[in-house]
Order: structure tokens, then C-alpha cells, then sequence
């Protein structure tokens, strides 16, 4: 296969984000600025660059790559994408926008007027965020490996690279306006190969996909049938669904992207629209794993299935056409894992800086240290563990890592988000608890699956998609603790309640009326 | 009448707990709806395997459901809840302006 499209088209990627970054790094000369580019933003604006952000190397090459290997019940993984967007909609979108938070941890501390808990939902952000890190990682290497054969640590590490430098250097305001532009970058690269893909189906005969040689009944265009060697598929496909609804709003660069909005009311307006950009996103990789299950069914050796994207356009049509499909598609796939990975490390970036790092920082050299440095030495921190991950981890597919950060967010910051918005009584006590019990459980399961030690059967369906049982138990033990510790309350709940739910008309008022 | 519910008058207090009691219900009735709408689609197959294998045209139902009906309908319920909830803080709005 002659790769050189591809890898040009990767190398461009790479260095526009570069100098796009460099550019920013000139426009970005105060703290603000590296924390919020700017609130004025439309509606439109503002839901592509959410679109731009979100959909990440598991939206791009992990969907297809698991459709392709395991079937209809995957189909599953975009639909869960984008209702998580709708959960977080009905349920918090709003009342975050006027809590006026930056990260969950600014929320968390303002809800529940406790610093322990803003450090312990730091500590999340950052487990979050590196888990979600590793697949972007994993995803630059293996599409590298894939159109040009470089050993797939090179493309791990040329990511890390890029996004570390592209961050220390920029910015989030580089980010905000490179983000709305990927998000049409990503559409352009993900459905024109589709579109030429499919008028080539339709041309030569229309083949289906053919049975392969699997048991009676286990049919890979079927749902339910456990093909692939899926235990437990009913209780696989739930979980997985709950994990995705519940756990979208607990990502830490998603609720960033809502301080972009002006009010309350935009970001609802911001996040209707997410859904149908998402919703129009989600149309084409399924495609692609339909299509390798027919002119691909044999990947050859040594190649992940997250890869048979990228290897089709090559595969099906000869020529300069196939090849340049397959570089749009190698350039598309960059883009979309360098965006997520540039936002996901200026979140987990900051948080580490603002609570883990900053106190320390100043500790050491008196009041030298300027803030920024105390962010680029987070991002360097944000961006190693998740390097080192991305090498060691065991290898599953791109888009069950990033389930399993969703896992891990819907057991912890969904409780607490949706309990603290809605419910008066949640204690402190309460939402201690059930975020270390929630976060333990999750990770535990997530540590396990990822370094090897799950076998099939019911424990390994269990641990493999754990929050049917970790979320449950969170909201349980938030509820029932909070309920013990009536005294455990935050003086200032009724107040924070009217901030979270007032329409900004009153609350401006209500600010000029203070003295 | 901001200052009502700024100081926690039991008034105030009072048309708070309306509001975010509106809006609770609001977010429960969509999501209750897409849960038993999207949660249901897997007991659909699981119960009745007939399902599983129908073809509408070239591509089998549940294909067409979940690669394609599906998020025309999230777009649908997202729009219908924005509208619902901006008209429940219209009226509280006019509600407190008019006192």
C-alpha cells in the first residue's frame, strides 16, 4: 500500500495544530486567558467546538473497530455518545452553566462548601481524564501502524509531543477556536470517504456481509447474539449504556466547554444542538465497520481492528482515489484524537494545578513561581502517566478504555452532580462517601480489566462494565449517608439553590441589590 | 420581589421550590420517556428475536434503529425539553415581576 498520502496528511495535521497553537500562544499572555478563552460565543459556535472536542479517536476509529469485531451491540457505543448529552441536558446543563463553575471541582466546592471534597474530586478528574487520555494515545499509534508500519509507539509518542507542547504553548484559547472548525473537519473526513465508499458498493453488486465460520446463532449483524465471545451480552449492552448516558457529564473537558455559554438558557440551546451534530457524526462509523465485515474480514496480522477504518478506503478502490480517502481519513482521525487530547490535558492540567500542585509550588520558591508555570508542569504530569499507560496497559479496544472513563465518571460525578443540583439534603458527609466508595469500586474494576486479571463468566462481564452496580451503589450510599447527617448540610444550600436554578434575569438582580 | 427570594422569605422560599419542582418534573418526564424508548430497544430484541432479524429494505431493523431512527428522536426530545423548560422560567419570570 502506498502510505505516503496518509502520512502527509498526518504530518499536516500535526504541524496546523502546531502553528495554530503557536499563533495562540501569542494571544494568550494572562491566566485567564489559558483558562477561558472567551464567553462570547453563539450557540452554534459553541456546539460545534463541544462536537470538535467530544468526539475523540474512539468516536473516529474505536466505533467501526468494535462494530466491525463484535457486532450490532456496538451500535450501541454512538447512540450512548450522544444520549449522554441529552442526560446531561435535562439534568444539569443549566444549573452548571449559573453555578458559575469552571470544573467539577469549583462546583463541588461551591455545593458542598468543603475543600476535602474538592481535592477528592480532583483526584477523580485526574484518574478520569488519564483514562481517557490513554486511548487517544493508543489510537495515534496504532493509526500510524496502520498506513505506514512505524513500530505503534511512535505515533503514542508523537501525540504526547504535539498535544504537550501544543498546550504548555497556547492555551485554551487557541483551543476554543481550532475546536468549532474540527468539528466540520472531522464530518468532511468521516463521511466523503463514506459517500465514495458506499456509490462503490452500489456500483459492484451490493455484496452483504458473509456468515463467517461462527456457532449457530451468533450472527454478527445481529444483536444479542454474543458474537465475538461476549458474555452476557443483555447485561454487557445496559451497563455500557448506563455508563455512557450517565457518565458524559462527569467528564472533566466537557463542562468546560459550557462556561463558554452566556446563561443558563444558551447552554440548553448549545447543548440541542450538540445532539443533532453528534447525531449526523454518528451516521458514518458504523458504516465503515459494516463495510470491513465485507471486504475485510480477514485483517492481516498484527493489525487492530480499530484500524479498519483507516485500511478500507485502500482495500475496496484501486488507485489514487482509495489512497487519498484512506489519507483524509488518517488526517481525520489526528485531528479528532489531538483536539480531545489537547482539551482533556488543559482540564486534567488545570485541576491538577489549582489543587494538587499550585500550594505546593509557592511552598517551594516563596511567591516566585508564576501560575503558568505551576499549569505547565501539571500539563507535563497530565500527559506522562497516560503516555506510560498507553504502552502498558493491556490491549483492548479504543473505544472500552474510554468506556471505562465513562464508568468511572458516571459512578462518581453523577451522583454528585445530580443529587447537588436537585436535592437540598445532600450532606457533605454524604457526598464524601459516596464519591470514595463509588470512585474505589469503579477503578478497582478498571484496574483489573486494563492490566489483565479478568477471565469471561459473570465476574469478567462485571468487572469488565461495572457501572450497572457502581452507579446504584453511589446514588445509594450519597442518599443514605446523607440522610444520617442531617447536621452535615451546607449552611449555604438554600442560597446555592436559587443560583443554580433562578434564570439569570433575577439573579442579576439580586447581585445589584447587594451591597 | 428579588429581594424576597434572596432573603429566604418563606414566599420566596416558596416560589424556589415551584420552580425547581417544575423543572424536576420536566427532566423526569424526558427522561423517563427515553428510557423506556432506548432502554426498551434491547428487551425488544431479547424477547422477541423476531425483530433481530428483519430487514427493512437492504439493512436489518436493528441497524436501521440504532444506526439511524435513534438520533433524530434524541435531537427531537433535547429541542422539546429546551422549549418546555424556557417557558416554565418564562413564567416564574413574569411570576415575580408581576408581584
Amino acid at each position: 500500500m502506498n502510505a505516503s498520502f496518509s502520512i502527509a496528511a498526518i504530518a499536516a495535521v500535526c504541524v496546523v495544530t502546531l502553528t495554530i497553537g503557536a499563533l495562540g500562544f501569542r494571544l494568550s499572555r494572562t491566566t485567564s486567558d489559558f483558562y477561558v478563552a472567551s464567553r462570547m460565543v453563539t450557540p452554534t459556535w459553541n456546539a460545534s467546538a463541544i462536537g470538535g472536542e467530544y468526539l475523540s479517536a474512539a468516536s473516529f476509529l474505536g466505533v467501526a473497530g468494535l462494530v466491525y469485531s463484535l457486532g450490532a451491540d456496538m451500535l450501541w457505543l454512538p447512540v450512548g455518545y450522544t444520549v449522554g448529552y441529552l442526560v446531561l441536558l435535562v439534568l444539569v446543563a443549566a444549573p452548571l452553566r449559573r453555578s458559575g463553575a469552571y470544573t467539577i471541582p469549583d462546583f463541588a466546592e461551591a455545593r458542598l462548601e468543603s475543600v476535602t471534597i474538592r481535592k477528592l474530586t480532583s483526584v477523580l478528574v485526574l484518574s478520569i481524564g488519564w483514562l481517557y487520555l490513554v486511548p487517544q494515545f493508543k489510537g495515534a499509534g496504532l493509526a500510524l501502524h496502520a498506513v505506514s508500519g512505524a513500530p505503534t509507539w511512535v505515533g503514542n509518542l508523537i501525540v504526547a509531543v504535539v498535544v504537550l507542547i501544543n498546550v504548555v504553548g497556547g492555551g485554551m484559547r487557541s483551543i476554543t477556536l481550532v475546536q468549532a472548525v474540527q468539528y466540520w473537519i472531522k464530518l468532511t473526513a468521516i463521511s466523503v470517504p463514506a459517500f465514495v465508499l458506499l456509490s462503490w458498493w452500489m456500483h459492484h453488486g451490493q455484496p452483504i456481509p458473509q456468515a463467517a465460520s461462527v456457532p449457530p446463532g451468533q450472527q454478527w449483524s445481529q444483536p444479542l447474539s454474543g458474537f465475538g465471545g461476549v458474555d452476557h451480552p443483555v447485561y454487557a449492552t445496559y451497563s455500557i449504556l448506563l455508563a455512557l448516558c450517565f457518565g458524559t457529564m462527569g467528564l472533566p473537558h466537557v463542562l468546560v466547554r459550557f462556561y463558554t455559554n452566556p446563561d443558563g438558557a444558551a447552554t440548553r440551546r448549545t447543548t440541542s444542538i450538540v445532539l443533532a451534530l453528534l447525531g449526523v457524526f454518528y451516521l458514518f462509523p458504523p458504516l465503515y465497520g459494516a463495510f470491513g465485515r465485507i471486504y475485510l474480514p480477514h485483517l492481516p496480522a498484527g493489525t487492530s481492528p480499530d484500524a479498519v477504518t483507516l485500511l478500507l478506503p485502500t482495500a475496496v478502490i484501486p488507485g489514487v482515489v482509495g489512497q487519498l480517502m484512506s489519507a483524509m481519513l488518517a488526517g481525520g482521525a489526528f485531528a479528532a484524537l489531538l483536539s480531545t487530547a489537547s482539551g482533556l490535558t488543559i482540564c486534567v492540567a488545570g485541576v491538577v494545578d489549582q489543587d494538587l500542585i499550585r500550594s505546593r509550588l509557592r511552598r517551594f520558591t516563596g511567591d516566585d513561581a508564576r501560575a503558568v508555570n505551576g499549569f505547565r508542569i501539571s500539563a507535563i504530569a497530565a500527559v506522562i502517566v497516560p503516555f506510560w499507560l498507553s504502552l502498558a496497559a493491556r490491549d483492548i479496544g479504543l473505544a472500552d478504555t474510554v468506556g471505562l472513563a465513562f464508568a468511572i465518571a458516571s459512578s462518581t460525578f453523577c451522583p454528585l452532580l445530580v443529587l447537588g443540583i436537585w436535592w437540598r439534603r445532600l450532606s457533605t458527609a454524604g457526598a464524601g462517601a459516596g464519591l470514595v466508595v463509588g470512585g474505589t469500586l469503579a477503578s478497582a474494576a478498571v484496574l483489573l480489566t486494563i492490566f489483565g486479571q479478568v477471565h469471561g463468566g459473570w465476574a469478567g462481564a462485571l468487572l469488565t462494565q461495572p457501572a450497572a452496580w457502581t452507579l446504584p451503589i453511589t446514588f445509594v450510599v450519597m442518599t443514605v449517608v446523607s440522610l444520617a447527617t442531617p447536621k452535615r448540610i451546607p449552611r449555604g444550600t438554600a442560597r446555592t439553590m436559587v443560583r443554580l436554578h433562578a434564570p439569570e434575569v433575577l439573579s442579576a438582580n439580586l447581585d445589584k441589590q447587594r451591597p | 420581589m428579588t429581594t424576597d427570594i434572596d432573603e429566604q422569605t418563606r414566599l420566596g422560599e416558596l416560589y424556589m421550590a415551584t420552580l425547581i419542582r417544575a423543572q424536576w418534573r420536566l427532566s423526569m418526564s424526558v427522561l423517563a420517556s427515553a428510557a423506556m424508548m432506548i432502554g426498551g430497544l434491547p428487551l425488544l430484541f431479547l424477547f422477541v428475536p423476531a425483530t433481530r432479524t428483519l430487514n427493512v429494505g437492504p439493512i436489518p431493523l436493528p441497524w436501521l434503529i440504532l444506526g439511524v431512527l435513534i438520533y433524530p428522536a434524541v435531537w427531537l426530545a433535547g429541542r422539546y425539553y429546551v422549549r418546555q423548560s424556557e417557558q416554565i422560567e418564562g413564567e416564574f419570570t413574569e411570576l415575580v415581576a408581576r408581584r
